[in-house]
């Protein structure tokens, strides 16, 4: 028994704070390092911030390179399906174009009564402009869904913006290098939007599954909920402007799962949304 | 001289392609996550099997940037993907230490005890000390095909190492 013990710390001992054959460090200094950095990192500890911007700058734009035979060959694999599907798409997008048409000039009218209405009540509006940014990086973590744009606090990127793809939200700036910054999908579970869904007008928050759709948290078991019900941007607490369209329910039985307008693992060029507030 | 200074290169590369294949794979995040399905974690794998066949192919310090590297492309506090990689170089490496004769099926249960150990810790940081939440079926996917994956992974390896290193497994 002693002996067994007294092997196993010898063991222990020639792995972690020996070196090895051709090692430079000991296995033990550098996981003690390693301690330090996580321990610093939750800290917000400045040199780490400094050391992480530093990391980011490079390893973004090479990981960028890297990854370009391989998105090469998954564009590819896109292009060949898109090709396929062209006569089928063709036709469904013709129809619903007949669609908006239609309904364009009755928004277009609602538009104008809508700023009407809010210069008599005196409310806020909100002017915005966007900025295009090119998606350097999109591996889909299992864990965490995020990308990573070129853009940062060189173009005048802030934490917290909007980033749409075409009208539609698909998440906002959590960090922000100087030339890149990296935006929390809608889908990751850590990203909670407050939502306002029509046409009940009842508020939520929206957080990620983790996979590819959103959960509505926060909710009462019995809202007024009805399939094709749509999730924009509630506005609350001043985070987005109001309005963004995110998503749909198609199953009232199942509101964990809400199916968003983007596809968000196909995201090439996205927009990054500059508010400006006017009180009128 | 020439052709001694050619061979010489490309003696170099394929003394470092696990080291190559490494940096490739933490900057692309090979884990064929496209597939929808399943995610697997091959730095977990590549990592065990060289510490564990050729430790010399793979330098501690190299690792360590690595794991650095894997933490800025996955969005995870700076760190823990390197904690993990050298926690996964410390169990390799004391298996090698304990065994006698080797057997890939022995080394392939000894890599899901210590993937189950190192994601569990992992999951615990993570959860525990930045609150930041990960779906747990996500991770027992990942966890049941880098399992699954190693044995396949390994044979590859091993007809590599075979073939350009002249040495056998065992």
């Amino acid at each position: 028994m002693e002996t067994s013990r007294d092997d196993f710390i010898i063991a222990i001992r020639s792995v972690f704070i020996k070196r090895g054959n051709k090692q430079r460090f000991s296995l033990f200094g550098l996981l003690f390092f390693s301690i330090i950095l996580i321990v610093l990192s939750k800290f917000n500890f400045t040199a780490i911030n400094y050391l992480k911007l530093g990391i980011n700058e490079v390893v973004f734009r090479t990981s960028f390179i890297v990854s370009l035979p391989e998105k090469y060959i998954s564009y590819s694999f896109r292009a060949i399906e898109k090709h396929i599907k062209f006569y089928e798409n063709y036709n469904s997008t013709k129809e619903q174009l007949e669609k908006l048409k239609s309904k364009k000039y009755n928004v277009e009218f609602l538009e104008g009564e809508n700023k009407r209405l809010k210069k008599v009540l005196e409310d806020i509006s909100y002017s915005s402009n966007a900025k295009i940014a090119k998606v350097l990086i999109d591996h889909q973590s299992p864990f965490l869904r995020s990308i990573i744009i070129n853009k940062g606090s060189k173009d005048e990127i802030k934490k917290g913006m909007a980033v749409l793809h075409g009208y539609y939200l698909i998440g906002k700036v959590v960090e922000v290098n100087y030339t890149t910054s990296r935006v929390l999908l809608l889908s990751d579970l850590n990203s909670k939007i407050p939502i306002v869904i029509e046409p009940s007008s009842v508020h939520s928050i929206l957080s990620g599954n983790g996979k590819k759709s959103g959960i509505i948290q926060y909710t009462k078991n019995n809202i007024p909920l009805k399939n094709g019900s749509v999730l924009y941007t509630s506005g609350t607490g001043s985070l987005f402007k109001p309005g963004i369209p995110i998503g749909k329910i198609n199953n009232i039985e199942d509101i964990s799962n809400v199916d968003f307008f983007v596809d968000l693992a196909q995201l090439r060029f996205v927009r990054i949304l500059f508010l400006k507030e006017n009180k009128n | 001289m020439g052709e001694f200074k050619k061979k010489n290169i490309i003696n170099n590369l394929l003394r470092l392609a696990p080291l190559i294949i490494l940096f490739i794979a933490v900057l692309n995040e090979i884990n064929l996550n496209y597939i929808k399905v399943f995610s697997f974690n091959f730095p977990f794998i590549l990592i065990f099997y060289w510490s564990l066949k050729k430790s010399e192919s793979l330098g501690y310090g190299y690792i360590f940037v690595a794991g650095l590297i894997n933490d800025v492309v996955t969005g995870f506090p700076i760190g823990i993907s390197s904690f993990n990689y050298l926690l996964i170089c410390g169990f390799a490496a004391y298996l090698r230490t304990i065994t006698i004769r080797p057997s890939l099926i022995k080394d392939w249960f000894f890599f899901l005890f210590t993937i189950l150990v190192v994601n569990s810790l992992s999951y615990s940081i993570l959860n525990l000390f930045f609150a930041i939440d990960l779906n747990y079926n996500n991770l027992f996917i990942n966890i049941f095909f880098t399992f699954i994956f190693y044995i396949i992974f390994a044979n590859i390896f091993m007809i590599y190492q075979k073939a350009f290193f002249k040495e056998s497994h065992d």
